[in-house]
């Protein structure tokens, strides 16, 4: 008795935990499992033709042909490395021009006409002249991306090192702090939340463009190729598979990075964006 | 004293900007000439001046603007529509947040342009897939920001104006559409930056015969490089005027004026 009594306080603790965890999932489930049969329903009635309706299993049985003979895994791959190439080439030059111009004056009467005569531009409608300058294939993808997700990058890390508060910058310099000590301890800590939130918005910007971009460029592996091949042979199943693996890809992005990121700055430094 | 001090570094720094755009011009002007590249590459600025003149006077570049400022107006329009009032409802209504939310947060990692070629195939080229485009890449930063408006507005006002007797139609009108304004009109700047960038992807890819990206687009197959770099100044002043003169002044009218400027990017 005394031991049932005992086992009976114990246990509803993680029971409950666990149908908490259940309902959850049943209820962000819920809305995909609607959407799901009101599209299957439209795909079997037979309102369109199977070739651009095609049903959820069509979808599904294309999405693991491409993966298990590899040609899915190879066009992600290669969607990747462009994003990741162009991506770090505009953090690097990106971060560079900002705390330039946010150090110096000079730079910044110089560089800042350029910046926002570039900016308002969306970055796709330079895709041709970038193809033109340096012919079809990787090279325009990457230094478009990267030009594209420079911007942010390069306004953030302006403001930021510029938001520095003038305060801890005098009290550095009264304490004798020299050039590089200040730029490394005062400079440098003080823009980083700014600095993270451009990079987070370069990348976002980046992911957003490659798509187009590899659609544009004619690249021979990638995602948006793919897409955009199938389109040649009205291979819809093919396109919604590919979309399926940029959502996964973007959410991945979006939980591995973006909120990482977000909630470091935010909750280290106690500042909102 | 301060003014002083402040005009003389104004016209410093509007000195130097000035120079580094006319050194800047004149190095694009020597390559130009030099004839390194074929001058079919890179057009002198005077020919590319004399395009954009041209195409302004017999009315070309116009028309496309106006094919693609009607493209992406609707299709904004069409996003705020429903952005708007689905946002203030899953901001008010829990079981319409469970419902919309897990969709939107799949379906928004998913870049608009991506589904090009799917509404190519299911509706046809032309005006319905730029605008459907324009209307998805639009939808989620609006729909977002007015659900997290709704969400901070202050627990104390909406008590405050219950005790004082306010029913649910002066609670919305009075207090929580005005407290979410900030992230309201945040959210329309952010989508018409969005709208602006995917119209212009969207017409080069499924182009029909107007519109700003694809006359950039269709120069390319011509080597017409002088047309292209003349709709692209074109394309940077209409995305300069809106966001600047536009959102600027509607921000300064509204959230500034009330006292309530956050800084919201991006």
């Amino acid at each position: 008795m005394h031991d049932i009594v005992e086992d009976f306080e114990i246990a509803p603790a993680p029971a409950a935990a666990e149908t908490a965890h259940f309902r959850r999932a049943a209820q962000n489930a819920f809305p995909f499992i609607v959407v799901g049969a009101l599209w299957e329903a439209v795909a079997h009635l037979g309102l369109f033709p199977a070739q651009f309706f095609p049903s959820l299993e069509a979808v599904a049985a294309v999405f693991a042909r491409l993966t298990l003979n590899g040609a899915l895994p190879h066009h992600a791959f290669d969607t990747l490395v462009r994003l990741t190439a162009g991506f770090a080439l505009a953090a690097v030059v990106g971060v560079a021009i900002g705390i330039l111009m946010g150090r110096s004056r000079r730079a910044e009467d110089i560089l800042l006409p350029l910046v926002s005569i570039g900016a308002p531009i969306p970055g796709l409608a330079y895709a041709p002249l970038f193809l033109l300058w340096f012919g079809p294939g990787n090279v325009p993808a990457v230094v478009l991306v990267a030009f594209v997700s420079a911007f942010p990058i390069i306004y953030n890390s302006w403001t930021g090192v510029k938001a520095v508060k003038d305060i801890w910058v005098r009290s550095a310099q009264a304490m004798g702090a020299d050039h590089r000590r200040m730029f490394r301890h005062v400079i440098l800590p003080g823009a980083l939340p700014y600095i993270l939130t451009g990079l987070r918005l370069g990348l976002a910007q980046a992911w957003r463009i490659l798509v187009a971009v590899e659609m544009l460029a004619a690249v021979p592996w990638g995602l948006g190729w793919l897409i955009f091949g199938a389109q040649e042979f009205l291979n819809t199943d093919v396109m919604l598979a590919g979309i399926a693996v940029i959502a996964v890809i973007g959410l991945t992005l979006e939980k591995l990075v973006f909120q990482p990121l977000e909630a470091f700055t935010v909750v280290r430094w106690g500042m909102m964006t | 004293m301060t003014t002083d001090g402040a005009k003389p570094r104004r016209y410093q720094s509007l000195r130097r900007g000035a120079i580094t755009l006319l050194v800047v011009a004149a190095i694009y002007q020597a390559v130009a000439h030099s004839g390194y590249f074929a001058p079919a590459l890179m057009p002198s600025l005077g020919d590319v001046a004399r395009t954009l003149v041209d195409s302004i006077f017999d009315g070309s570049i116009l028309e496309h603007a106006g094919a693609t400022l009607y493209r992406v107006l609707v299709g904004f329009g069409f996003a705020v529509a429903v952005g708007l009032p689905l946002g203030v409802m899953m901001g008010r209504f829990r079981p319409v947040e469970n419902f919309v939310m897990p969709l939107t947060s799949a379906l928004m990692p998913i870049p608009s342009l991506a589904w090009v070629p799917v509404f190519i195939l299911w509706f046809g080229l032309g005006n319905t897939v730029t605008i459907l485009i324009v209307f998805y890449a639009a939808l989620f930063p609006m729909l977002l920001n007015t659900w997290s408006g709704v969400r901070s507005v202050n627990p104390i006002w909406l008590r405050a104006a219950g005790a004082m007797g306010a029913n649910e139609r002066a609670l919305f009108w009075k207090v929580i559409i005005p407290g979410a304004s900030p992230f309201i009109i945040a959210g329309l700047r952010q989508s018409f930056l969005r709208a602006w960038i995917a119209v212009i992807g969207a017409e080069m890819l499924a182009a029909s015969d107007w519109g700003l990206g694809w006359v950039i687009f269709d120069a390319k197959e011509f080597l017409n490089t002088d047309v292209m770099l003349a709709s692209l100044i074109v394309i940077g002043c209409i995305g300069f005027f809106t966001e600047r003169l536009v959102f600027g002044s509607i921000e300064r009218a509204t959230i500034y004026r009330w006292g309530m400027a956050r800084t919201a990017k991006g």
